[in-house]
């Protein structure tokens, strides 16, 4: 018996280990999805050195060294206008984006995650949960989120609980529509016989197998909560001053447009590009995870 | 057919009703006593409590929803907090260039989208096609505030081509396009990209059905292939991102109008957020859901007629 276990847990571990294998050699054939994943393992990389990598810190002003333009002697990104090193802003800007990123994601995932699984579950709970998260799909996503802050008041953290609950209807939704065809499949119904109580079937047999289109979907819902967050710090919504959040320094910068342009083209470009590479490996996840891709093709 | 406009319709009347209970019962728990904001800093409480009675705020609150309810069946928004201007007044005014500018920008996504789409799937693996569907995730990745104040830096300051800002002219008068360039790309262009994306997968995916190989198969002229057997069924799928799309443009107008200084719903929104005028938050929060709710109902009615295979019993 004991020995049938452990063979159990071998096959178990060959399979889940040749699955991540197999999605990983699929990611790595697509050139973008590659490009995507170093964009975001430098990001990654930026936030968690922060104070190695800069020799600012982000809110020390220096009044005599403002506006300073890019490629200037020890401000290798120029400076503000209170003569704020740009570098270390961006470097520090990096960890709150994929801070405020993660933190919204794993939240509204929380949420969608739950009332998904009781959706998909119950058939009695299905109608009103259903239409709870059309009540909410009824609102454009930043309008949801603004009414959210208008309640809660202007800061970053309220920004993360506002994306959060925008995430959640489409996390719902998505992970319903997957329960409802995970829980026909066989080795449900077998651990139902089995006498397995609601609570174990759903997170212990559906979940693990339901993890491919809520893997894509947080990958491309960092894209957009990192994209939203800067949108409500460029609206004065999220971030407040001195915060070197990239939407609240890209606001800040359109005043000085005419004399230090850089002060807004380069957290755009930051933003630009962290967004790009999660939307190109989130692409890339989706064809990756797609039983019906040919590797050889 | 009419069944299904029928029951649409009902579902959109009571999810509007649903809408305007959630913006109210938001604004009614937020923080902040509308009374001692309309009071300012110098009211006593008696003032304040004189306040709270003309306005019915020391109501139940259902029974001020009730109120507000009733207020909306006859068109009535309320008064601003701040102003004491009328929503109705305040919204009516701005409304017309949130819709040019929303109108304008779909329009810049459509002609973008589309020609990129098709261009795309009919060069598939040219440098053609490599360019449109990077520039097409470039495009969804570039943030529009971002692109905006870009635009206004190579358009308005450097090449003096386009105005920086504000919309005063009407649409249809060659001041008021020029006007409206700028932000209508700026809005446009995060769409173009989505319908570019879905305009090529469906192209590629009817060009290669049989009834287009029988086509080619019988002479028939390429464009004609193209244009009139490839287009009519690949179309499908994209009018649905087209109209999805509209919606979301209501809500990226906020941005863009704030931007580009336009004097639109959106615009009007932040400053009531900022100002914790309840009254004008409700009414422009109101407006942008509802013409959400009733674009989306629309697109799926116009879907169900091109596409007589769907059924929404």
């Amino acid at each position: 018996m004991s020995s049938q276990t452990v063979t159990g847990q071998k096959v178990g571990k060959v399979e889940k280990d040749s699955f991540f294998l197999d999605i990983m050699k699929r990611i790595l054939k697509n050139k973008l999805a590659v490009v995507g994943l170093v964009i975001i393992a430098i990001q990654v990389l930026l936030a968690l050195f922060a104070p190695i990598i800069t020799t600012y810190a982000p809110d020390t002003q220096n009044l005599g060294a403002r506006e300073l333009p890019i490629g200037s002697e020890g401000h290798w990104l120029g400076t503000d206008n209170h003569g704020r090193d740009m570098w270390s802003r961006i470097v520090y800007g990096a960890r709150i984006s994929i801070l405020v990123g993660l933190g919204s994601v794993a939240l509204g995932l929380v949420g969608g995650v739950v009332l998904g699984l009781l959706s998909g579950y119950y058939r009695r709970l299905d109608g009103i949960i259903m239409r709870l998260m059309d009540l909410l799909f009824a609102f454009p996503g930043i309008l949801l989120a603004m009414l959210i802050i208008a309640i809660l008041g202007t800061s970053l953290v309220n920004v993360v609980i506002a994306i959060s609950i925008w995430s959640i209807p489409n996390c719902a939704r998505i992970v319903r529509g997957s329960v409802l065809s995970a829980k026909k499949e066989e080795y449900i119904l077998a651990q139902r016989s089995l006498g397995s109580n609601d609570r174990r079937i759903m997170f212990k047999h559906i979940l693990p197998n339901i993890t491919a289109p809520i893997i894509v979907f947080s990958t491309m819902r960092m894209a957009t909560a990192i994209l939203s967050t800067s949108a409500l710090s460029y609206l004065g919504l999220g971030a407040q001053p001195p915060t070197p959040e990239w939407g609240a320094m890209i606001a800040a910068g359109q005043d000085y447009m005419w004399t230090a342009p850089h002060m807004t083209i380069v957290p755009g470009i930051a933003i630009m590009l962290v967004v790009f590479a999660f939307n190109v490996v989130g692409d890339g996840l989706r064809d990756a995870l797609d039983p019906n891709m040919d590797l050889n093709n | 057919m009419i069944n299904l406009i029928v029951s649409r319709i009902v579902q959109m009347f009571f999810l509007l009703i649903g809408i305007s209970f959630i913006v109210f019962m938001s604004m009614h728990f937020a923080p902040g006593d509308p009374a001692k904001i309309i009071g300012g800093p110098t009211a006593t409480e008696s003032d304040i409590s004189s306040i709270r009675a003309n306005l019915g705020l020391d109501r139940p609150v259902l029974v001020q929803y009730k109120d507000y309810l009733v207020g909306l069946f006859q068109g009535d928004l309320g008064y601003s907090y701040q102003s004491n201007q009328s929503v109705n007044e305040a919204i009516a005014t701005r409304f017309p260039n949130t819709l040019n500018l929303a109108v304008a920008s779909i329009i810049v996504a459509i002609v973008i989208g589309v020609f990129a789409g098709i261009i795309s799937a009919l060069k598939q693996n040219s440098w053609m096609d490599v360019f449109t569907t990077t520039g097409a995730l470039a495009g969804i990745s570039i943030p529009n505030f971002w692109l905006g104040t870009i635009l206004i830096l190579i358009f308005a300051v450097n090449l003096n081509w386009l105005p920086a800002g504000g919309l005063s002219a009407p649409f249809w008068t060659v001041q008021g396009m020029k006007e409206l360039a700028l932000p209508a790309i700026t809005l446009g262009t995060g769409s173009a990209a989505l319908i570019a994306r879905m305009t090529r997968s469906s192209m590629l995916e009817v060009i290669r059905s049989d009834y287009v190989r029988t086509a080619r198969a019988k002479g028939v002229k390429e464009k004609v292939v193209v244009f009139v057997h490839c287009m009519r069924n690949a179309m499908i799928p994209v009018i649905t991102v087209i109209g999805m799309n509209f919606g979301f443009l209501l809500g990226g107008t906020i941005i863009v109008e704030q931007v580009f200084a336009i004097n639109g719903v959106g615009r009007l929104m932040i400053d009531a957020i900022a100002d914790r005028d309840f009254p004008m938050v409700q009414g422009s929060v109101l407006l942008v859901a509802s013409l959400f709710v009733i674009v989306n109902l629309v697109v799926d009615i116009i879907y169900a007629f091109i596409d007589p295979r769907i059924s929404y019993d």
